[in-house]
């Protein structure tokens, strides 16, 4: 039962990144996504990776880009409305491919391994991720793309997790929240310098 | 031996970070790398020995390949430490400079101590990709590889290199979490529900044991994302688009070790995968990839090498050539491959010779332009020498090493039939050797400009690590040691 609700949350969650063009709205649906890996996390009965999942995908990561948001000017957090409208559609584009790929790949190790929804609904954040990545012009939320492209990565993982493997998994969250911290520190560089965090501004180095 | 190999570059780092001096850093770079490179020797000939060295319950546990590019990076690294020394002590007399390659602003540089402890982080980094056999740590770290370098980008505080820097974290960090699903694709292609894989830390040789009961759906998935995730670090095109922006804003320094290291620790990670391909009989699948991307490299640098004027761009695609050198010999396999560990060595090599020189050419002429760099000969006679030896090293041309590694590419492609590869490989090399002789030629032909000094003295330190570089890759044309082809062919034998 959590499981579902959480996995639909998710899902949720990843059009409304999608869909909100005010990146301090999406610094907060970044913080959902923490708290709802943490909480499936908990479903699996892995309880270190929880709280330590919580804490960081769930508290440092979104305090720490809502810190490096609180330095720049207001207008400035704004994404254009018609790039908005074509992420959107593009998500949607993902999901549809994604449930198509599950239903392709439908074999008896599918079912073992992931629960039901799990596949389809992994790929769908991975590849949400991959568009705020592409379709945004702002270093801020080709951050928050990133991070939401790891926690796809990382749901895709949550099966093959075992108590063994929680060391790996720390590590993993540990080079993120540094990814995370240096490209903070490389934002306020952007912001600084270019007077913008429009990485459209980045033409310089071409051939 | 491997905790020292760790815990050496870190503690130094640590003590570089929070107490370094200038003098300080200055001094222990070259006393750790030296010391890195002992530690390396020791290990290479514990393994060449057939011992089998291990630490932290198998975390640590390199074999014959992963010790080859360790020892690359180690030597590299060792001949980077004592031009770092002049470099610095060269940057803190200028004091405050100007960005030349975009709107004339002046910039410093990021503290000293910072620089030289990031570089002994990214030599550990780096270590700990080559000495693990466990994909999962060996992920960690090529990450970590990313992390520690993009602040050594960085150096140089300005508009350009800010945007190397983010084109860099970004890519490269996308790219490697890709890597990481192939990860997680490889353990559900091995995963059973009545016995749960319990793979240990050597995952590795636990892969390839049981490779023949992995799902081949699930193991030809994984290997996509292998090769896009770690390929797009080694700068494989399409992939590269990071590598032309971050080797020509980073200090020269860096980008040698990025060119000859750091592509090689990534292309570990992608042979990793092509070994358990291998054991699971889908070597032809993983082979056919690696010759694909290999030849797209070969065209996409031929493209960007013609007629290109920035002379580090230049040296970043030509590192974007040899990697692509590198994916296709290791594809064929057979003598191809064991060519391609021999270019593997002898390209790390010229490229941090050429990188370290064409950091003593920027310091002299200000320039990026290789049309406004001329009489290197005349202005700078032994980095003009050293750049001329150079060229023909990277170029391929006898009597360097790269001319016998690509020579015997080249007769693995035929031994295994491939004849128009191996004639597209001929095209594409030497299209590629006259976009580079136009370019490296004219910088040291011509007179010398009117503004500079005749007979200007140049700094021991900053010639001294390209000369040693140069004899070995020389020397590396002229005989192979025995010892060393030997391990050669022992690495090239894990992956075909």
């Amino acid at each position: 039962m959590l499981l579902n609700i959480c996995l639909y949350l998710l899902v949720l969650s990843n059009f409304l990144l999608l869909g909100t063009s005010r990146v301090a709205q999406m610094t907060k649906y970044t913080a959902l996504q923490g708290f709802l890996l943490a909480a499936l996390l908990f479903d699996f009965g892995h309880s270190v990776l929880t709280v330590a999942v919580l804490v960081i995908k769930g508290l440092v990561l979104p305090g720490l880009l809502w810190h490096t948001l609180a330095k720049m000017p207001k207008d400035s957090l704004i994404c254009p409305h018609r790039l908005v409208a074509l992420d959107v559609i593009a998500g949607m584009a993902g999901l549809a491919f994604a449930i198509w790929l599950d239903a392709r790949l439908g074999s008896d190790l599918t079912f073992n391994l992931f629960p039901k929804l799990f596949l389809p609904l992994g790929l769908t954040t991975l590849f949400c991720g991959l568009i705020l990545i592409i379709g945004r012009v702002k270093a801020i939320t080709q951050v928050i793309g990133y991070l939401a492209a790891e926690n796809g990565i990382f749901l895709l993982g949550m099966p093959l997790m075992t108590q063994g493997t929680t060391w790996f998994e720390l590590a993993l969250l540990l080079d993120v929240f540094v990814a995370v911290f240096v490209m903070g520190i490389a934002i306020n560089r952007i912001s600084d310098s270019f007077a913008s965090m429009d990485v459209d501004r980045f033409r310089s180095l071409r051939d | 031996m491997l905790i020292a190999i760790l815990a050496l570059p870190i503690v130094t780092g640590l003590i570089m970070l929070f107490f370094g001096r200038a003098l300080l850093c200055r001094l222990l770079l070259p006393v750790t790398a030296f010391c890195h490179t002992l530690l390396t020797a020791a290990i290479a000939w514990q393994v060449a020995h057939g011992q089998k060295p291990s630490a932290l319950a198998g975390m640590l546990a390199p074999d014959a390949l992963g010790v080859l590019f360790l020892a690359i990076a180690s030597v590299l690294f060792l001949a980077v430490s004592f031009y770092t020394v002049s470099y610095l002590r060269e940057e803190e007399r200028i004091g405050i400079h100007t960005n030349i390659l975009l709107d004339h602003g002046q910039f410093t540089n990021q503290p000293e101590r910072r620089f030289a402890a990031f570089l002994c982080f990214f030599l550990a980094s780096m270590s700990l990709v080559t000495i693990t056999p466990h994909m999962g740590v060996q992920w960690v770290s090529v990450e970590a590889t990313t992390l520690s370098s993009a602040p050594l980008i960085y150096f140089h505080r300005h508009k350009s290199s800010l945007e190397a820097t983010w084109k860099y974290l970004i890519i490269c960090s996308v790219g490697i979490a890709l890597a990481l699903l192939g990860n997680i694709l490889l353990s559900v292609a091995f995963y059973s529900p009545k016995a749960p894989a319990d793979a240990g830390f050597d995952q590795v040789a636990w892969f390839i044991a049981h490779a023949k009961n992995a799902n081949p759906t699930w193991l030809k998935a994984a290997f996509v994302f292998l090769v896009v995730g770690y390929g797009t670090k080694m700068g494989l095109a399409p992939l590269h688009n990071w590598l032309p922006d971050a080797h020509s804003q980073a200090p020269s320094l860096v980008s040698a070790l990025l060119s000859g290291a750091l592509l090689n620790c990534a292309m570990l990670g992608l042979l990793r995968g092509h070994q358990i391909m291998q054991a699971a009989q889908l070597g032809e699948m993983s082979s056919q990839m690696l010759i694909f991307f290999g030849l797209f490299s070969l065209v996409t640098a031929a493209v960007f090498i013609v007629g290109q004027g920035h002379y580090k761009r230049l040296l970043a695609y030509s590192s974007v050539e040899h990697m692509g050198i590198l994916a296709l010999g290791i594809g064929v396999g057979g003598l191809a491959c064991q060519g391609a560990m021999l270019h593997a060595v002898v390209h790390s090599l010229t490229k941090c010779l050429l990188f370290l020189l064409s950091g003593n050419i920027l310091a002299r002429y200000h320039t990026y332009s290789s049309y406004d760099v001329r009489g290197l000969r005349w202005t700078m006679p032994f980095t003009g020498s050293l750049w001329l030896a150079g060229f023909f090293a990277i170029a391929g041309s006898p009597p360097f090493g790269l001319f016998v590694s690509e020579m015997l590419i080249f007769k693995g492609l035929l031994a295994q039939g491939y004849v128009w590869l191996a004639i597209s490989y001929l095209v594409l090399l030497a299209i590629i050797f006259v976009g580079l002789s136009v370019a490296c030629l004219r910088m040291v032909q011509g007179n010398r400009p009117l503004d500079m000094p005749k007979s200007p003295r140049e700094p021991v330190l900053s010639v001294l690590p390209p000369l040693v570089l140069a004899i070995c890759v020389l020397g590396l044309g002229l005989c192979v040691p025995d010892a060393l082809w030997h391990f050669l062919v022992r690495a090239a034998s894990l992956i075909g």
